[in-house]
């Protein structure tokens, strides 16, 4: 089940460019929406599978951005060399503060990662001579894997669709693996895994060790892509619009969680037209969507076609019936 | 069949008019991508609603060059990223001709790599003067530059015999560069920076930093910001009973500051365009019925008017000229003609646009003003 | 350098108590339902705005006050009916997200409602600065103060000995138990709504003369004040006044003697320090996991 949903994504990440060239909404909005997914695929291993909320997820997006962006202009390293410094730094630092932040509960360790990322917010704003302050740092270069530099908005669809997709693989494969059992079993009962001999402090700072990598590769993607990067992408409402994402689409679900971070950018991307009206609209609905639909927009949608796809099949079933009496 | 063959020469030549028609009534389209919410809405405000004024008013008319003319516009919050994405989406999705707009600086450095690399001409409503040095062939801007601000404010500080300086500013990026050029000249007019403090730009109260400030050599207090905190440092000053003199930047030079800051505004000196106080200005200055009539009209509509809805009116107004004097809407025409702009009068002052000098503005099109009884008078 | 730190400590406890309030009706909500109200910071906006709204209309200060906050209090207790009501049994993320919802719906509709500009309510009392030893205040201030001290008495008295504050605890320990001794937790939940938003509303009046109010003033209230929250132990209300005092001296303090640009940070460190320490806050419950 979950492999076809796999393909049916690549298919419609693939298709797209194919049935509209040419169109910015595919590939600029489309490049941005495999981002968010990127991010809320990491979030929601998280999130939906060990309970833990995190509200400074920007946090580590943004560490993979200007780790990205301040070593290739500011030393001139190359682009995927950036990358991994990115990944490291991010990756050290979720390890570091993994143990100590997931000792708490509930609202407690939203607090501890709001301040985080608040914490990270403020360097990013007032170091100004390594990140270039409030208006941020531009002309990053292009990114160049092996050989060949990314240019232009129709290759940055593909290389970040690829990105996507693999990620969903990896969150697929985590999910299904002995870690993913191990983080399932702590979200049900911490206490019981305990009992069973599950290590739930490890699995806890794996789970979140591996969101901030996810985080900082979408980072160093998004500061390539962008050619520059600003701390108003990292902030506070960022990382509650990615938890917003994740929960909206369905927690527990990388598919769930997929569906919600396109669901928002599309969404983003809908409402500008509505200019003043917009702020009013996007809340309505996200209300909305959590009263009638609490477990996420990807359950209640498929429970909604469910229930139209078994209703269209019980009146076929009735009209055989009647026939073949 | 002799008919028939008339008949359809007949529709065909009739159709090809038609099509020529429609695409001579093809409006030209003028993106723009402005922060109308979001932290500095206080500048893209005013700026949206002047672009449609103005072109509302010249579709009155007639138009530009026959045609109607279209604005197309976007909100970016504040959110650099969002402007890079409605960018590609003016000139992508939206087809425009040429884009007035980057309400924030922020805005405008993040969009100039993809105007760049598009070829559209672009005139930002922004004010860091990295956006025009070093020069880029399609880039434009029409207020004047922080550091231009910042000179002013150093002139009046030398003419007044005071050296010693404490700067407090906000952590938005107008305040952070102004705060730049207002070290960076300092040694040029022989300013002495004492203090140097900083405020969140949501922050409700600054007694803290001025209490630093009112501990060290100052002899004179620069705030450089837009939007509440200024209001909010001007009376916690007032509050501390500090005397220092105080100068603010030009993104509170608006009736708003005066009415956000109360009694506290008195004395605050800063540079501002010479619409706030247009009707002070002589009769013989050239300025001066450009500016009346942009207010009455603004004014009518809108309520008081706002140093950045004329930076506004000054970007499009030089995009329309140019685009008369090109006689198209080529692009390279457009661009080759905005940089011959000579003798424009607008709202900020005189523009001579060169080639090497993409803004146009010199020193003296700001004025120095300050605040007496509740009003701007100027200062020279 | 003493003197600067009695103005720092001044400063400190006058914009401590703003947060004070805010934080108040977080942990008010979070005891009858826990949930956290991210909403909590639009009320405060709210409150002020109508309030200023009115007195622009001539209406006089103490009737557009009451006014404003009966409006506000009203618009928490449709939150409550219309919007977290309808999700009863959703899991607890799910009715947060709820809430950042309602709260940036409650901000387009004041966006809509009052546009972009920044307003201001008169001081109460003036605005001739006190000079109290070798720091000056604003007579608003007090009034801050003051206001935070009546409101926190007020409450603190309401939920420990009435019935009804008494009932509203008891929800919050057990809402089964409630339900069992003939407790309506639905009402109890509307009465949290709207006893939150009206504190809310109060404190909004109170602190708009000093902090200008605008459709985004919400944000870093409602921010400050769950922290507020958090430090003090959410769900215990007088660690909420306890952690908002705290929260603004800190941040003072920092500002004063370490770097006020990174000040945020220097306080948002602390807090972290404190939930390191301390997993439940400063004055929280220690949290018993049932197995």
């Amino acid at each position: 089940m979950r492999l076809v949903g796999f393909y049916i994504f690549a298919a419609i990440a693939a298709l797209l460019p194919v049935l509209f060239p040419n169109n910015y909404f595919v590939t600029v909005v489309g490049a941005s929406a495999g981002l968010h997914v990127i991010l809320a695929v990491g979030l929601n291993l998280l999130i939906g599978y060990t309970g833990q909320i995190s509200l400074g997820h920007a946090a580590f997006f943004g560490m993979g951005a200007y780790a990205s962006a301040i070593m290739t202009t500011r030393f001139g390293w190359p682009g995927w060399l950036a990358m991994v410094a990115g990944l490291l730094v991010a990756g050290s630092i979720a390890w570091l503060f993994a143990r100590p932040i997931l000792r708490l509960r509930g609202h407690y360790l939203a607090m501890a990662t709001l301040g985080f990322g608040i914490i990270i917010h403020v360097i990013m704003v007032q170091a100004m001579q390594w990140t270039g302050g409030p208006d941020g740092l531009a002309g990053i270069p292009p990114l160049n894997l092996l050989g060949w530099t990314i240019e232009g908005d129709e290759q940055w669809y593909g290389v970040i669709a690829a990105a996507m997709l693999l990620t969903i693989w990896l969150s697929l494969n985590i999910v299904d693996s002995r870690m993913g059992r191990a983080l399932r079993a702590v979200r049900g009962s911490e206490f019981a895994a305990q009992m069973m001999g599950i290590d739930t402090a490890s699995a806890k700072t794996q789970v979140f060790v591996i969101s901030a990598l996810f985080a900082a590769f979408a980072g160093s993607l998004f500061a390539h892509q962008q050619a520059f990067v600003s701390p108003d992408s990292f902030n506070l409402m960022i990382s509650v619009e990615l938890v917003t994402m994740v929960v909206l689409g369905g927690m527990a679900s990388t598919f769930g969680a997929a569906c919600g971070a396109i669901a928002l950018t599309l969404l983003h991307q809908g409402l500008v037209v509505f200019e003043d009206y917009e702020m009013l609209i996007h809340g309505a609905l996200l209300m909305a969507v959590m009263i009638f639909m609490p477990q996420g927009l990807f359950v209640g949608l498929s429970q909604v076609a469910r229930r139209v796809w078994t209703h269209f099949r019980g009146r076929s079933t009735q009209c055989a019936e009647s026939i073949g009496k | 069949m002799k008919n028939i063959r008339w008949r359809t020469i007949l529709a065909a030549s009739l159709l090809l008019m038609g099509s020529h028609l429609a695409s001579a009534a093809d409006p030209i389209k003028v993106g723009a991508f402005l922060t109308v919410t979001g932290p500095a809405s206080f500048l893209g405000d005013p700026e949206l609603k002047t672009l449609q004024m103005v072109i509302e008013d010249l579709n009155a008319k007639g138009g530009l060059l026959s045609r109607k003319v279209q604005l197309i516009h976007y909100d970016t919050g504040g959110n650099a990223k969002e402007a890079v994405n409605f960018v590609k989406r003016l000139i992508k999705s939206d087809a425009v001709d040429i884009i007035v707009g980057g309400t924030t600086t922020g805005d405008t450095m993040a969009v100039i790599p993809d105007v760049e690399k598009e070829g559209i001409p672009f005139i930002s409503l922004a004010g860091a003067v990295d956006i025009v040095e070093p020069v880029k062939k399609w880039v434009f801007k029409t207020p004047h530059t922080d550091r231009m601000a910042a000179a002013k404010i150093y002139e009046d500080l030398r003419k007044r015999g005071l050296t010693k300086v404490a700067l407090i500013t906000g952590d938005g990026g107008f305040d952070k560069s102004g705060r730049e050029q207002l070290l960076k000249l300092a040694p040029q007019y022989s300013m002495v920076i004492v203090a140097d403090e900083s405020y969140g730009n949501k922050d409700t109260d600054m007694t803290t930093q001025l209490t630093k400030i009112r501990g060290s050599e100052a002899q004179a207090i620069i705030n450089f910001g837009f939007g509440q905190a200024p209001a909010i440092v001007t009376r916690n000053i007032k509050q501390l009973g500090v005397t220092l003199p105080l100068y603010q930047s030009h993104g509170v030079a608006s009736k708003a500051f005066i009415d956000l800051a109360g009694q506290a505004a008195e004395g605050v000196r800063l540079p501002a365009a010479a619409l706030v106080i247009a009707e002070q200005l002589p009769d013989a200055d050239p300025q001066k019925p450009v500016l009346l009539a942009y207010k009455k009209n603004y004014e009518a509509k809108h309520g008081p008017v706002s140093t950045f809805g004329g930076h506004a009116y000054d970007g499009i107004m030089i995009a329309i000229e140019a685009i008369q004097r090109a006689g198209s809407v080529d692009r390279a025409r457009v661009r080759d003609e905005i940089e011959k702009t000579q003798g424009f009068i607008g709202t900020a002052g005189v523009f001579n646009i060169t080639p090497e000098d993409h803004m146009g503005l010199a020193l003296d099109a700001f004025r120095m003003v300050e605040v007496r009884n509740g009003g701007w008078t100027i200062v020279e | 350098m003493p003197e600067q730190l009695f103005q720092f400590l001044v400063t400190g406890v006058t914009v401590g108590s703003l947060y004070a309030l805010v934080g108040l009706g977080f942990a008010l909500i979070y005891n009858a339902s826990d949930v956290v109200n991210f909403a909590q910071g639009e009320f405060v906006m709210l409150g002020a705005m109508t309030a200023i709204s009115l007195v622009a209309a001539g209406w006089p200060l103490v009737l557009a006050a009451a006014v404003a906050t009966l409006l506000t209090l009203l618009v928490g207790l449709l939150l409550e009916r219309f919007a977290i009501e309808p999700a009863w049994g959703a899991s607890v993320v799910a009715t947060i997200i709820i809430t950042i919802g309602a709260a940036i719906f409650l901000r387009g509709v004041a966006l809509l409602l009052w546009g972009k500009d920044f307003h201001a309510l008169p001081p109460f009392s003036g605005d001739t600065p006190i000079h109290w030893g070798s720091a000056t205040l604003l007579p608003q201030s007090l009034w801050v103060l003051g206001g935070a001290v009546l409101l926190v008495t007020w409450v603190h008295l309401f939920l420990n000995h009435t019935l009804m504050g008494k009932a509203l605890l008891a929800c919050s320990f057990n809402r089964a138990a409630a339900q069992l001794v003939g407790i309506n937790v639905k009402v109890m939940l509307r009465l949290a709504y709207g006893l939150s938003a009206g504190l809310g509303a109060i404190a909004g009046i109170l602190i708009a003369p000093i902090t200008f109010s605008s459709y985004e003033a919400g944000v870093m209230l409602g921010l400050k004040g769950f922290s507020a929250a958090i430090i003090g132990g959410i769900g215990n209300p007088m660690g909420a006044v306890a952690g908002g005092l705290l929260l603004g001296v800190l941040e003072a303090l920092g500002a004063g003697f370490i770097s006020s640009g990174y000040k945020d940070a220097i306080a948002f460190l602390f807090v972290l320090m404190v939930l390191f320490f301390e997993p439940t806050g400063l004055f929280g419950h220690k949290v018993a996991e049932r197995v």
